[in-house]
């Protein structure tokens, strides 16, 4: 025990002394940065999926989007977060030639990928709304993209708000990977302090209460977002 | 005012409709009565294009809306339609159900009016004196309308005694209050003409009797309304005509004394035998 004592003593030097917490600070920023951008981008992408994906198809372009839109879906389902990051910042960025630093590169990778996780929670979102409520939207002359936006949207978005949650969460935790392209993370600050202390036990334990709070935390947004929505629900 | 020429309506494989031809004038309740998966409600929903005719034409204030290069947006703001399952929308209050239509509609004509007034500056800079064009007036504000369109929907409200509800949720009201505030929703775009597509279908019996006193002070008021129902006393009482409908075409068509005094198709005969 009196072991266990001195790796925290260790720790707390790396950690206070050594100015280890502001890299702490700066990994929980970017990590969440990461999250909440990429969670943003993810909603926008994927409802623009699921609307084209639902669109009746009687005509050329709804078709060709679908079918874009499915490869779309594919791909960033088929293949890794990991494999996702990696080949856009060491092979899309130099093909394109463009300057990006990992943590943009994150930011964006996490986007897409979600969007495609999210079009298709969007998509059972919107499918379990009543067909009756887009009918009755279009019956008092309202166009579909505005009878979506108003009313179709909304309720499949309350419907869909415990999996969002999920998924924002499954994003928090996948952000420990961004490593793999430079961004500083929680995990990079945390094996500073670790290769820097030569002690690993406590600074991934911190690492893992503090993974545990932010989710936490979150899952109480959601709950309280969920019950502010619900208000619709409620009979008095 | 409604004129359909010809209306066929296939789904895949199966036809539906096979061919209808009614004039509705002003002023006209038309009611459509017939055995289930006749066409009625298919029919009903024909006329304001919620289903798009396979062929065939029909003919709202001069302009073929089966058309699909016409915007049907424009058209369905003077048909208003009432729904079997009420279709209220379930997350506006009651008074924002009534309002949104009205208020979105104005709203996007009041900007398309500025943004043209303001394309008119520039071009009016470049235009000879002779030629400048006058700027469309505006004389509202978004709040105005807004306004307007509340105290129209207060007034419909009153009308149908649910003014205390106006900030409710449409999942605390009884079938019967819904489906009054689904007419006054599409009263509230001033509609030429109102569909109703089996309105007291999905009510508890005790719950048709408000609705369809409602409908009769519409049909008072000279509205038009288009009516699928199984309500026979009803469409004997308000109807200035009565459709019967079976495999897809109209097999009878007069005013209601004559239609249930002396049917002449034996399989309206049958029908009306079984109903009455």
């Amino acid at each position: 025990m009196g072991d266990f004592g001195r790796k925290i003593e260790r720790f707390l030097e790396v950690f206070i002394e050594k100015n280890g917490y502001v890299r702490v600070l700066n990994g929980l920023q970017n990590t969440l940065l990461i999250a909440v951008t990429g969670l943003l981008i993810g909603i926008v992408i994927g409802t623009l999926i699921a609307t084209v994906r639902v669109v009746p198809k009687y005509k050329r372009l709804p078709r060709v989007l679908n079918g874009f839109c499915s490869f779309y879906v594919g791909l960033f389902r088929g293949t890794p977060m990991v494999v996702q990051l990696l080949v856009f910042y060491y092979v899309m960025l130099p093909i394109l030639d463009i300057n990006m630093t990992g943590v943009q590169v994150s930011m964006m990778v996490f986007g897409l990928n979600s969007g495609a996780y999210i079009s298709e929670i969007m998509r059972s979102g919107i499918q379990s709304v009543d067909p009756g409520q887009l009918e009755a939207g279009r019956a008092v002359g309202l166009s579909f993209h505005t009878s979506m936006m108003k009313i179709v949207i909304p309720q499949a978005v309350k419907n869909i708000l415990p999996t969002l949650g999920n998924e924002f969460i499954s994003l928090i935790k996948e952000t420990s990977v961004v490593s793999f392209v430079g961004a500083a993370d929680l995990y990079v600050a945390f094996s500073y302090i670790g290769s820097n202390s030569y002690e690993f036990m406590v600074p991934y334990l911190v690492m893992a209460l503090i993974y545990i709070v932010l989710v936490m935390l979150i899952s109480l947004m959601i709950r309280l977002m969920e019950r502010s929505l619900k208000k619709s629900d409620r009979r008095n | 005012m409604i004129d359909v020429i010809d209306l066929k309506k296939s789904f895949g494989d199966v036809e539906v409709l096979k061919g209808i031809n009614v004039t509705i004038h002003k002023g006209d309740i038309v009611v459509v009565i017939g055995p289930s998966g006749s066409g009625k409600s298919t029919f009903l929903r024909c006329l304001n294009c919620m289903e798009d005719p396979t062929s065939g034409s029909v003919i709202f204030n001069g302009v073929d809306i089966a058309d699909m290069s016409v915007d049907i947006n424009i058209h369905r703001r003077h048909m208003g339609m009432v729904f079997q399952h009420f279709n209220l929308f379930n997350n506006k209050t009651v008074i924002e159900n009534i309002m949104l239509a009205p208020v979105y509609t104005r709203c996007q004509e009041l900007s398309k009016a500025r943004r043209k007034n303001a394309w008119l500056g520039v071009k009016n800079r470049f235009a000879s004196a002779d030629k400048k064009e006058e700027p469309v007036p505006i004389t509202t504000t978004k709040a105005k309308i807004k306004e307007e369109a509340r105290e129209d929907a207060l007034r419909l409200l009153k009308r149908i005694g649910l003014e205390d509800k106006a900030d409710a949720y449409p999942s605390t009201l009884s079938g019967g209050q819904k489906q009054r505030v689904a007419i006054v929703r599409s009263l509230a775009m001033n509609p030429d003409v109102i569909l109703f597509d089996e309105p007291t279908s999905a009510l508890d019996p005790e719950m048709v009797g408000e609705v369809l006193d409602l409908m009769k002070a519409l049909a008072d008021d000279g509205m038009t309304m288009v009516i699928v129902t199984h309500e026979m006393g009803f469409a004997r009482e308000v109807a200035t005509r009565v459709l019967f409908m079976d495999e897809g075409v109209i097999k009878e068509s007069a005013p209601p004394e004559e239609f249930f005094a002396h049917p002449k198709n034996p399989r309206l005969q049958e029908f009306l035998s079984k109903v009455l």
